[in-house]
């Protein structure tokens, strides 16, 4: 049995999928991060730490003559966020039903989801974690909420891009307001503003909860980094007579290698 | 001339089949081909000698990692299984033994939600956005 302890829970083969089923429909659209950057892994729960290929020097040394270095790692970062699930809407589910009220889980797959995204985007300093938009030396463009003027300054990121010599595609997060907006917009003829946006970047539109503003980064790979431990999963905790204690868990690292690969949309 | 990479008739197996007993048969002479020059260098005095032996062994150990790569790509099942043995610290026995049970269970369910996995299986969205 893995650390997650699922065949501790009393919770059905049918149950299991009704519930892991419900975690990766409402995880998948929000996780905005993993749309833009690149993914190793996963690499397992055990794994504590990402390979920098750096060192510190250290100042002693077990014996005269010999220099000593520190290797330096950038230890994961682990995320939990628990919920409940009604052991009666359980029972209903290995009925059949289909109608299973799992709304505790729907949040809590959505906290998650914006830890990460806030993590990579705007970083995570208490894990060591820099986000691509606090790594870009480039200066930021602001979004404004007149969103048919959002071509011009995707089309300026863009520019600022190709001219630090970073190449395309480009991807495009957004907060939700944001994106709202975009899709409700429909230029002058008609001409839906989200298909525009598309052309600029020769990329995806991504759509970031937990994103303040947006970015611009580019998709051609080997500039922001992505390791995970044990990627999404959901764990058992504990449970009484009316309600089985689960939660949404992982464990990753996030590193920019090439801070000058984004821009920084802000609100 | 052999053909004994064929356990069947050959004029009746797919040439996807064919292909892969061969890579099968060529992996089995990398890994016979690295023991070998592993046991002349225990008893090779000549320093020069065992360089190019060790050169040579170096090569086996390639061409038996293309070959291995290549296999697994064919066979998501036993690539799957192998992701949980290979390159992992601790036990190998329990991590064959976990690594098995996932990737069979998986391959069961065809798709399908896995009961008991370790994970969602999400992964990457890289390319999956609209």
């Amino acid at each position: 049995m893995s650390h997650l302890l699922r065949g501790l829970a009393p919770i059905s083969d049918a149950g299991w999928e009704v519930i892991d089923e419900e975690a990766r429909q409402r995880l998948a659209p929000a996780l905005a991060a993993r749309k833009l950057v690149d993914f190793a892994g996963p690499h397992g729960w055990q794994r504590s730490a990402t390979n920098l290929g750096r060192t510190d020097g250290l100042a002693g040394s077990p014996a005269e003559g010999v220099e000593a270095k520190q290797r330096r790692v950038l230890s994961l970062v682990e995320l939990r966020a628990p919920f409940d699930v009604s052991r009666a809407e359980l029972r209903d589910a290995d009925r059949g039903a289909l109608d299973v009220d799992l709304a505790a889980l729907d949040q809590a797959a959505h906290r998650i989801a914006v830890a990460e995204n806030v993590a990579v985007f705007q970083g995570f300093e208490q894990a060591g974690i820099t986000g691509l938009v606090r790594a870009s030396p480039h200066d930021s463009i602001a979004l404004g909420e007149d969103c048919e003027r959002y071509p011009r300054h995707v089309a300026k990121a863009v520019d600022v891009l190709l001219g630090a010599g970073i190449e395309g595609p480009y991807g495009l997060a957004l907060s939700p307001d944001a994106h709202t907006r975009v899709l409700e917009t429909s230029e002058h003829g008609g001409y839906p503003l989200l298909d525009h946006l598309r052309k600029i970047l020769g990329g995806p539109l991504v759509w970031a909860p937990g994103v303040e503003g947006g970015a611009v980064a580019s998709l051609r790979g080997g500039d922001f980094l992505f390791d995970s431990g044990q990627d999404l999963s959901i764990g058992y905790d504990s449970h009484d007579a009316d309600a089985v204690q689960l939660y949404v868990e992982e464990s990753f690292s996030f590193r920019v290698a090439t801070p000058e690969a984004a821009v920084a949309l802000t609100p | 001339m052999g053909f004994d990479q064929y356990h069947e008739p050959a004029q009746e197996l797919p040439a996807e089949t064919r292909t892969f007993a061969r890579l099968c048969a060529s992996l089995t002479e990398e890994a016979e081909a690295i023991g070998w020059y592993e046991q002349r260098l225990a008893v090779e005095p000549d320093r020069q000698a065992r360089a190019i032996m060790r050169d040579a062994q170096g090569e086996e150990f390639k061409h038996f990692a293309m070959d291995l790569e290549f296999l697994l790509r064919r066979t998501p099942l036993w690539r799957e299984i192998a992701q949980g043995i290979l390159f992992q610290e601790g036990d190998i026995v329990e991590h064959g033994e976990e690594a098995e049970e996932e990737a069979v269970e998986e391959a069961a369910a065809e798709g399908a939600p896995v009961v008991g996995s370790v994970s969602l299986g999400i992964g990457s969205l890289k390319g999956a956005q609209r």
